[in-house]
């Protein structure tokens, strides 16, 4: 496949692309510093649910290695002045100390 | 003694518990947090299963999908790794063959996939790389599986091979790539896409799949044609397959590098991939062999002196099984399964074994499958990083009354 056919691949995707399947029910965070930006954050790419079923087994080092793999591989817009903070409340809410 | 009617409600008490029992039974080894995000759950088309995450959609099939050999296709489990995914429409559904490693590229539509190819079909498990994943001992980051991230079904489509002849397969092919429709939300988000070797695109079975048990894919399972890759993980299994390209270089991408690697010489598979391998650790190929429980779960009660079954199924990676044992008495002692239909060497294998149990007390009940290479379940997890290949032999702890 040349270029411009991918091109068009890709264009015929995003114009029949639909985001999701229609029974996604809102995945609600435990409260706390730092709830707001990681739904912000983590919700682009995924249901929040995948934060809650990886409960609670990661260690602060594990969670951080989670959020930079996302960062790193999938593209995440995350700043790097947001990552302590995102950490902080997974390793609080979701994670072993 | 018991009276009949007392006796029937025992029997009914322990189909009860033996129907709702099992999927309690992986939950409670699950993460908590596993536990509490998964619901009963229904995508469009296809019957509730257990939901994992809803974006992307990850649905599990609960245990009794697997009373039957064929797994229904709307029952089906239900795996993506990105959230965009089309709705296809088959009449401007496209599939670019090419790549460096052929002498001439063409593009196939539906119509012309299933006219100028000879048409094949083979029963096959499509097993998910990460299935039993939650039950890993310590818990592992992921998608948290239980038992059913698989399913068995009668596949129709194409030898991958004639594509590939009429492509004119160059002799510097090492490497099969396939993409799929599904995209990230972000255009930073990789592509999914695998590759396999030549030599198993080439092998007989290795199918480029436009129905599913005798009806066109569902949606959620990569309508309208998906790559099947008999004997190896699902993570190959390309769906909504748009691009198959021969390499005469390994493809190099997350997908491939990084993911769906396993420990070098940590588990008994006899399939490499060479033109991926490291120095620590290689791709993961074939599925292990394997067995699940179905009509029984942890806490069912059975009367002493009535005899009493236990079934299930049984596969590996293609070599087919060679037989299943039954242990009622800790392992100490093991007696051979009656085996059902053969569906051919990639498919489940259903087992029973029939016994009276003789005294009222505890009793565990686990099942062993050997295939046809000698090779048998492990009593141990073979535990890895990335929770892949978990296929640790059952403990079903029962009450004999």
């Amino acid at each position: 496949m040349n270029i411009k056919q991918r091109f068009g691949w890709m264009l015929i995707g995003a114009c029949i692309a639909i985001p999701a399947p229609g029974g996604e029910v809102p995945v609600k965070l435990a409260p706390g510093e730092h709830a707001a930006l990681v739904q912000s954050r983590c919700s682009i790419c995924h249901s929040l649910d995948y934060v809650v079923m990886d409960s609670r087994f990661l260690s602060r080092t594990a969670w951080e290695g989670e959020v930079r793999k996302m960062m790193k591989v999938m593209g995440a817009p995350v700043a790097e002045s947001e990552v302590a903070s995102i950490v902080d409340y997974l390793t609080e809410n979701y994670g072993i100390k | 003694m018991p009276n009949r009617r007392s006796f029937l409600r025992t029997v009914a008490g322990g189909v009860a518990l033996a129907a709702t029992g099992l999927v309690e039974r992986a939950r409670a080894d699950l993460p908590q947090g596993a536990l509490e995000s998964a619901i009963r759950d229904s995508l469009p088309g296809k019957q509730p299963l257990i939901k994992r995450s809803y974006r992307p959609p990850n649905y599990e099939s609960p245990v009794d999908a697997f009373s039957d050999v064929i797994t229904p296709n709307d029952r089906f489990f239900v795996r993506w790794h990105l959230s965009n995914i089309p709705r296809i429409d088959a009449g401007s559904w496209r599939l670019a063959v090419g790549g460096d490693g052929t002498e001439s590229g063409f593009e196939l539509s539906l119509e012309a996939l299933k006219r100028d190819f000879e048409p094949v079909e083979l029963v096959a498990v499509c097993q998910c790389a990460g299935n039993r994943r939650g039950l890993s001992d310590p818990h592992v980051p992921g998608v948290e599986w239980g038992y059913g991230a698989m399913g068995n079904a009668r596949w129709r489509g194409v030898r991958l091979r004639d594509i590939l002849a009429r492509a004119q397969l160059k002799k510097e092919a090492v490497e099969i790539a396939f993409s799929g429709g599904d995209r990230g939300p972000l255009d930073a988000t990789p592509v999914f896409a695998k590759s396999i070797p030549a030599w198993k695109a080439l092998d007989e079975n290795t199918l480029v799949a436009y129905e599913m048990n005798g009806a066109p894919l569902p949606h959620w399972n990569g309508f309208p044609a998906r790559v099947v890759v008999p004997g190896w993980t699902a993570t190959y299994w390309m769906k909504q397959v748009n691009s198959i390209r021969a390499l005469s270089q390994p493809l190099s991408s997350f997908w491939m590098n990084t993911a769906y690697r396993i420990p070098k010489g940590k588990f008994p598979v006899i399939d490499r991939f060479t033109s991926q391998e490291s120095d620590t650790t290689t791709p993961i190929t074939e599925i292990l062999v394997n067995s699940l429980i179905t009509d029984i779960a942890d806490g069912g009660r059975f009367p002493s002196g009535q005899s009493m079954g236990v079934r299930g199924i049984a596969w590996d990676g293609g070599y087919g099984i060679g037989d299943v044992e039954v242990s009622i008495d800790e392992g100490r002692s093991w007696q051979r399964a009656e085996l059902g239909e053969n569906y051919g060497r990639y498919s489940f294998r259903s087992w029973e074994h029939r016994f009276v149990p003789q005294t009222a007390g505890h009793m565990t009940v686990m099942a062993r499958a050997s295939n046809a290479r000698g090779t048998s379940q492990p009593f141990e997890l073979i535990f890895n990083a990335p929770g892949y290949h978990n296929n640790v032999v059952q403990k079903i702890a029962i009450e004999i009354v």
